[in-house]
């Protein structure tokens, strides 16, 4: 064990001698978090046994339990295999690999220490990614005798993506080329010339052994060429990210609205940059209304001033509305509203990427539903090549356009990370399929500021005395849906509710009449109906509409205008033979004898809906129950 | 802990805000959470950072006690005193079943654990229909707990996959899931024993007196220091309690749980012999070494918390 008792962190003489000295130094540790990669064998996990058991965090029965396993099922004969230290789970005790993170707890006289464990393994991209996240700083280690191999620049690649911005090269294993200080010097510059292509421009080289203990906590004297730190030395001086963070500035993601009584509505959240002081100017965003800071609020009394890191809850002079998913930022320096963005995605779920289709889309304390583009380029980790790809498959990286059903606050991600990363939920199985970074905004909402209207939607409803909503009638022509449509408007009135009954009649000769029936037109013809029913909605009406509207896309566009339950989609299910029986105007018979183009169920398709908020079959009741039941539904 | 200005955070300020942040997540996107309650010191931390997170609203959810019969009495003392003064419902649940059955520690051995707290919880969380239990766990106690996430799902029969967790990026938690499906919050997950002394010590957080060392009646059982904390205890055949002087490390059940000897009588110096002692805290539990090296995996992966 070389130098190994000059350990700076055996604490055992100040805790004997006084303890409340040693408990008020204790109290000013900051908290560091790091990940350490490497490949299988690099001697990861012995490192991390290395540094739990010299910071005395490996107590006397752990390590006869220890001495016992290194035995039975280590690989380093007789010797304590540290690794067995961290290998947790029973599966992979027995495999003798590292199959998921896990995070270790150690401290020095400086600093409080979180250890992301991740694996090496090709198939573990989305653990890693996951580990890193969270992390100051990362060490990626090297087996000496190996050098720099795929896996490292895999690893360095992924550390880079998700901006930890301190890296130390660990060239571990040192004692098994005989602390060859050539071989080290080649390492560190193979490893510089590819670090600097791939972004990362400073980093630390450190020789070491972790199962000697060599430059761990001190200067070993097995490399006298070596005039840099210890590891320890690094990760007790390195700048935190919360410290960079406190200098940005500052957002506030609204978490929680605290109402305990009629006289208090404070706003809790956890500080993700900057700086707040009480008497602030502050804007709320995406509203964009502005007020002014009154309290900080704590259970031991008000704060003057607080930052980034800590958990707070502001009260503000004004009663404005904000409320969870919003962002609280100083007036003068608001964060950017957009609903489009490019973003750098890692893949994390079997099941792959499903272009077009809607995910949650969970950033901040905000959860929006989603749809990701197919990827403009996947990266490929091994030689980092661009290559085209239609998806994304586990543990894949690509950038791809993601598009948000309303305009959401962000930052990129570089600017912020808790503002521009994200996870996408999968909506049916509650998975996080997947992350992202935004790189940036690419439509023109960035530029439109929103203004902020003291007449909200809410209010106009409230006027009404309702709650808006869109009822789509959807089926075949001639299967009844402008009677069902009619007598739903007739009871509603009479109910005292303001409608609005948007139908061909009414659209077709006016707003719509530049349009035809090709397939293009009436797709036209749905959005622009889908954007007037929201402008209707937005008014405080309840908008019944009666159109064909065949495609299921069309459909859905409209459900995604709409504020999530004020969109039902009425499924007026009757059968094309039923339906051509009836031939209420005329039209099946045109179409048959072809003076109709493009009619659905004849040339045209028709998709019925998968999951329609309400399925009326009309060969089992009359259009009066019919719309007694729509009725029902809308108003229970 | 007031901040001062012109010094970065400290780490207990830096886990304060972590676990704050998480139990609001929780009420923001759950249902129907309760804190389970142990009564012990990290019961003990959370329930105080609950009350700093929702503060000035009491925590919006209550306390549930999955209660065996055999705690100490010094614990079902403070848990009610406790309850009282965060102004929370505190719901005590006792299995019916080990009820009935008079399940105790002395006859039943691993039933009496797997009874009354494992199948005691399961019952408690499905009577009510909780869908987020938090719980006192911390990743730094026990190696299946390190890889453990913060929110760890569970199934419709309350089981933990440890292969088939959710991914948790930077401070996203994704408390989404399938009705019965249920969710485990640590909120302290990232404590270590020391910041969880340090935190009591710092903000005066009331604990069971049984922490601090003070002369009990006790017996040597399989290397163990036994109290003899009521008239239930079975003394064998000649067995006779000593007066000593001992505290406890931790809290269960005081017929499985094993005191140390001490004089430690403050919090200093119970947090000095802890840094210089040479055995880890759940040594003295008598329900981690029933199956060997896994046993607290596999608890975990039929429900236990």
């Amino acid at each position: 064990m070389a130098d190994m008792q000059e350990s700076s962190y055996k604490a055992d003489e100040l805790i004997a001698r006084d303890i409340d000295a040693y408990l008020a130094q204790h109290q000013h540790k900051s908290l560091l978090r790091f990940i350490t990669c490497g490949s299988v064998d690099d001697g990861k996990s012995t490192l991390i046994g290395r540094l739990l058991y010299d910071s005395k965090m490996i107590f006397e029965d752990q390590l006869a339990a220890l001495e016992a396993d290194s035995k039975k099922l280590g690989t380093q004969g007789q010797n304590i295999d540290f690794a067995l230290l961290v290998d947790g789970l029973a599966a992979e005790r027995e495999q003798g690999i590292t199959i998921d993170v896990a995070y270790r707890f150690f401290a020095t006289e400086k600093r409080k220490f979180i250890v992301a464990d991740t694996p090496g393994h090709e198939q573990y991209t989305r653990n890693m990614v996951t580990g890193a996240s969270t992390a100051d700083l990362a060490v990626i280690l090297i087996d000496a005798r190996k050098g720099v191999l795929t896996q490292t620049r895999r690893h360095s690649y992924l550390v880079n993506l998700i901006g930890i911005r301190h890296v130390v090269l660990a060239v571990n294993k040192m004692d098994l080329i005989g602390y060859d200080q050539a071989k080290y010097d080649e390492i560190v510059a193979a490893y510089k010339a590819f670090a600097g292509s791939i972004g990362i421009g400073e980093f630390t080289a450190i020789p070491i052994s972790g199962f000697v203990g060599d430059n761990i906590t001190a200067k070993s004297g097995n490399t006298p060429w070596y005039a840099g730190p210890t590891l320890m030395h690094v990760l007790e001086t390195v700048e935190l990210n919360v410290t960079a963070e406190s200098e940005r500035p500052f957002r506030l993601p609204v978490q929680w609205v605290n109402r305990p009584n009629l006289d208090f509505r404070g706003f809790s959240g956890l500080i993700a940059g900057g700086v707040i002081e009480a008497g602030d100017a502050v804007r709320v965003l995406p509203s964009g209304k502005t007020s002014v800071v009154s309290r900080i609020v704590t259970q031991g009394g008000d704060l003057a001033r607080a930052v980034a890191g800590q958990s707070v809850t502001l009260t503000l002079a004004d009663e404005i509305d904000c409320s969870r998913g919003d962002v609280i930022t100083k007036a003068d320096e608001p964060v950017q509203v957009a609903d489009q963005f490019e973003a750098t995605l890692v893949w994390m779920s079997d099941e792959a990427l499903s272009v077009g289709r809607g995910y949650w889309l969970k950033m901040g304390t905000q959860t929006v539903s989603a749809t990701v583009q197919a990827p403009k380029y996947q990266v490929n980790v091994n030689t980092l090549e661009h290559v085209a790809a239609k998806t994304l498959e586990l543990n894949a990286i690509g950038v791809a356009q993601v598009s948000t059903d309303r305009a959401i606050p962000f930052e990129p991600y570089d600017a912020n990370r808790t503002l521009g990363g994200f996870i996408l939920i999968d909506k049916m199985t509650n998975a996080t399929v997947g992350a992202g970074m935004i790189r940036f905004a690419l439509r023109r909402s960035q530029n439109v500021h929103w203004q902020a209207l003291d007449v909200s939607r809410e209010v106009r409803a409230g006027l009404k005395n309702q709650k808006p909503a869109v009822l789509w009638f959807t089926g075949l022509s001639g299967a009844g849906k402008s009677t069902i449509a009619n007598l739903v408007e007739k009871k509603l009135v009479r109910m005292n509710r303001h409608t609005f009954l948007l139908d061909g009649d009414n659209v077709r000769h006016g707003l719509n009449k530049d349009l035809g029936f090709t397939q293009a037109d009436r797709i036209e013809n749905i959005r622009r109906v889908g954007e007037v029913a929201r402008l209707m909605a937005d008014a405080g009406m309840i908008v019944i509409t009666a159109f064909i509207s065949p495609f299921r896309s069309e459909r859905e566009m409209v459900r995604r205008m709409l504020p999530e339950g004020e969109f039902f989609e009425v499924f007026i299910d009757t059968s094309l033979r039923e339906a051509e029986a009836r031939d209420v105007k005329g039209l099946y018979k045109k179409a048959r004898a072809g003076q109709l183009k493009n009619f659905t169920g004849i040339d045209s398709p028709y998709e019925p809906p998968v999951a329609p908020e309400i399925h009326i079959d009309t060969a089992m009741m009359s259009p009066e129950a019919a719309a007694e039941l729509i009725i029902e539904r809308l108003i229970p | 802990m007031a901040f001062e200005a012109g010094r970065g955070l400290t780490h207990l300020e830096r886990l304060e805000a972590e676990s704050i942040h998480i139990l609001r997540e929780v009420v923001a996107e759950t249902e129907k959470p309760v804190m389970l309650y142990s009564v012990g010191k990290d019961s003990a931390v959370m329930l105080h950072l609950a009350r700093k997170a929702f503060y000035p609203s009491p925590p919006p959810f209550p306390l549930l006690h999955v209660d065996t019969t055999w705690k100490f009495r010094a614990m079902y003392e403070l848990r009610d005193r406790m309850a009282r003064e965060s102004g929370m419902e505190l719901l005590v649940y006792h299995n019916p079943e080990a009820m009935e059955k008079g399940i105790n520690p002395f006859d039943h051995g691993a039933l009496h654990t797997d009874m009354w707290k494992t199948e005691g919880l399961k019952q408690a969380l499905d009577k009510y229909g909780f869908d987020a239990a938090f719980g006192g766990a911390r990743r730094d106690e026990e190696k299946s707990r390190a890889k453990e996430r913060i929110f760890s799902f569970r199934s419709a029969n309350h089981r933990w996959d440890p292969k088939n967790q959710r991914p948790e990026l930077w401070n996203l938690y994704n408390a989404r899931k399938a009705k019965g499906e249920s969710i485990r919050v640590f909120p302290i997950s990232n404590w270590t024993e020391l910041d969880i002394w340090q935190y009591i010590h710092l903000e005066n957080i009331p604990i069971v007196p049984l922490y601090f060392a003070a002369k009990r009646p006790v017996v040597e059982r399989d290397g163990l220091l036994i109290m003899v904390d009521d008239e239930r205890f079975r003394l064998k055949d000649g067995e006779v309690p000593m007066e000593k002087s001992v505290r406890f490390r931790t809290l269960g059940c005081y017929p499985l749980t094993g005191a140390v000897e001490s004089e430690a009588t403050t919090l200093p110096e119970v947090i000095q012999e802890m840094l210089l002692t040479t055995t880890s805290e759940r040594q003295g539990r008598v329900i981690d070494k029933d199956a060997g090296g896994a046993s607290m995996e596999k608890k975990k992966q039929e429900g236990y918390f």
